[in-house]
């Protein structure tokens, strides 16, 4: 009788979806059915059970070919790689939970590596405002209970969040929302007609790149100064239409993306929109979030945040002390320098989403990838090791893109013999340890303790 | 009619390259959704070219050949989109305003018309980038 899971999480984009449900078949090796997931997330957890997965560790051979070697072999030859490099760079974590981001800072720590997630070509700049100007947010649920405007800048959840629009944003019945979209204005500033623009009220074609223009003339226009008749291609009166629309609103939601943080002007882009939304505040109740990519990209953020004090381009390599500085330790600019001398991949695919004259530089040193699936950093990387894939095959703790910790459950077990990115983290960290003939260091709280004999019970 | 044209190029998500990577990036669906540019009707006009005809794209940092097609989501003209991926990554220039950000988006490019030239696989691209492509798929 095949085992309907209910509210299982969504391990692909930032909206962290924790409302799937999964059917497996009796006798739990096969994924049957997935429920309530978008075309993207419903293809994750199929591809999980298709055959041509990889589960054993491969080492590069010189003529090309991988040989596959056993978990022991490829935690050794990790563990070496880690102790002998001056400066190893840890890359990746958007796909992986939170358990194993901290795992892996044990071994960055004993390695002195620098310490990076994929925010380090993504929101970075974001982390930079929010540092220098705040961040007035809010929770996903306050959003869809609350807010009666609702503006996406440089975002296209229609295709990077699919459900974000249905779920949270601008469709869903809320509290104070009852009549669902009919209660919300929705703005869309893109320099395309995306489709999120085409489910919008008002669409602002912004010229590519000058969205600082545009954010000013609003918070002109806001504080009741003239603005000249067209900024950055986009009429005044539009401007003031969407300025109007914000101040009657009861509770405003501003989401942005990549529009702002991969073009130019990137922190400073971010640190407008947050004035803006402190603007705002004078005359209504305004927030602002961030459309983090991967289901658990916050994570990192906080977990490196309460262990080391950054959230990214954490440097490691001078023993306890840890620094952050991007545009020194951030993995481009490490990599365009040639100021590592190993990387791992882990959780991501720099092969695919690095400026290839990046990836040629980091190639040029040992690359290993820790990974479920076959990628491009796999196929170019001297040893790929394969791990569960997390939300399908092991659970652990995420952080949804407005920073909400929630529990993601496994449905089924990984292939025979596969371990987990933590258990692979620690066994590397051991084998660093028997090598260099020092003791680790466990961190322990009581408290966990107490946790176990609870479950036990 | 001009052989080249310069445009201003932007590379972000899809929900067909987020579907097709998925299924894995050495599959025909990643290669379709990811190896072509989205350009305005009146730039692939003024290129001399008819629709789905293969183009070079050049950068200030490399070259890629990919399949110039009408942006689905509408580009002004001048303005022209790669899904991120593979493909937009061989002209994606590495440098970050300090940020640590590659310029992703807001980059020039030329477009030049290229027939007869053959789109790579994502493989070819990354493996022979790195001196490892052997020959294949």
């Amino acid at each position: 009788m095949p085992v309907t899971h209910t509210q299982v999480g969504c391990p692909y984009c930032g909206a962290s979806c924790d409302d799937l449900e999964v059917v497996v078949s009796d006798d739990g090796k096969e994924i049957l059915e997935v429920r309530n997931a978008c075309a993207i997330g419903n293809e994750i957890f199929h591809h999980a059970t298709k055959p041509g997965r990889v589960t054993r560790p491969r080492l590069r051979q010189e003529d090309g070919t991988h040989k596959e070697i056993s978990y022991d072999e490829a935690v050794d030859y990790a563990a070496k790689v880690m102790i002998e490099a001056k400066k190893p760079l840890i890359y990746g974590f958007g796909s992986t939970n939170c358990e194993a981001m901290a795992a892996i800072g044990r071994v960055a720590e004993k390695g002195g590596a620098v310490l990076d997630n994929c925010a380090s070509i993504c929101h970075g700049p974001s982390f930079l405002a929010i540092f220098d100007n705040g961040y007035p947010s809010c929770t996903l649920g306050e959003v869809k209970n609350r807010a009666d405007v609702v503006l996406f800048w440089g975002c296209n959840p229609m295709h990077a969040h699919p459900r974000h629009a249905s779920r949270y944003s601008v469709f869903p019945r809320g509290f104070f929302t009852r009549r669902g979209h009919k209660n919300r204005f929705v703005i869309c500033i893109d320099p395309r007609e995306t489709d999120t623009a085409k489910i919008s009220n008002l669409h602002l074609m912004v010229n590519q790149g000058h969205d600082y223009d545009l954010f000013n003339a609003f918070r002109t226009a806001l504080r009741g100064h003239e603005i000249p008749e067209e900024v950055a291609g986009v009429p005044r009166e539009q401007i003031l239409e969407g300025v109007d629309a914000m101040k009657k609103a009861r509770f405003i939601s501003i989401f942005y993306g990549m529009g702002l943080c991969h073009t130019d002007g990137r922190n400073h882009n971010v640190d407008i929109a947050i004035s803006l939304t402190r603007d705002l505040n004078a005359i209504t109740k305004a927030t602002i979030m961030a459309m983090r990519g991967h289901y658990n990209i916050a994570g990192p953020g906080q977990v490196w945040s309460w262990s080391y004090g950054f959230p990214y381009c954490i440097d490691l390599s001078k023993g306890s002390v840890a620094h952050m500085n991007p545009g020194d330790t951030s993995s481009i600019d490490l990599a365009m320098r040639n100021d590592c001398d190993a990387f791992f991949n882990i959780g991501t695919d720099a092969g695919a989403h690095f400026p290839i004259e990046a990836v040629k530089k980091l190639r040029k040193h040992p690359w290993i990838t820790i990974d479920p699936n076959i990628c491009m950093a796999s196929e170019i990387a001297d040893l790929h090791i394969p791990v569960a894939v997390v939300g399908v095959e092991e659970g652990g703790v995420v952080y949804r893109m407005d920073n909400v910790p929630i529990q993601f459950k496994k449905v089924i077990e990984p292939p025979e013999g596969v371990i987990s990115d933590e258990e692979l983290f620690n066994r590397i960290y051991m084998r660093m340890c028997e090598l260099t003939e020092t003791e680790p260091v466990w961190i322990h709280h009581p408290a966990l303790d107490v946790a176990k004999a609870v479950t036990e019970e | 009619m001009n052989n080249s044209i310069q445009l201003n190029l932007i590379t972000q998500r899809a929900i067909e390259e987020g579907v097709a990577m998925e299924k894995g990036k050495t599959t025909p669906e990643y290669f379709e959704a990811c190896s072509i540019i989205e350009m305005n009707p009146e730039d692939i006009k003024q290129l001399g070219i008819y629709r789905n005809t293969n183009v070079r794209v050049t950068s200030e940092c490399g070259s890629v050949v990919v399949k110039a097609v009408v942006a689905g989501q509408y580009c002004p003209p001048g303005l022209a989109h790669i899904r991120q991926g593979v493909w937009a990554n061989q002209v994606v220039p590495p440098r970050t305003q300090s940020t640590g950000v590659p310029q992703y988006s807001g980059f020039p490019v030329t477009v030049e018309a290229a027939p007869g030239d053959r789109i790579k696989s994502a493989l070819e691209c990354v493996q022979g980038a790195c001196g490892l492509w052997n020959g294949g798929t």
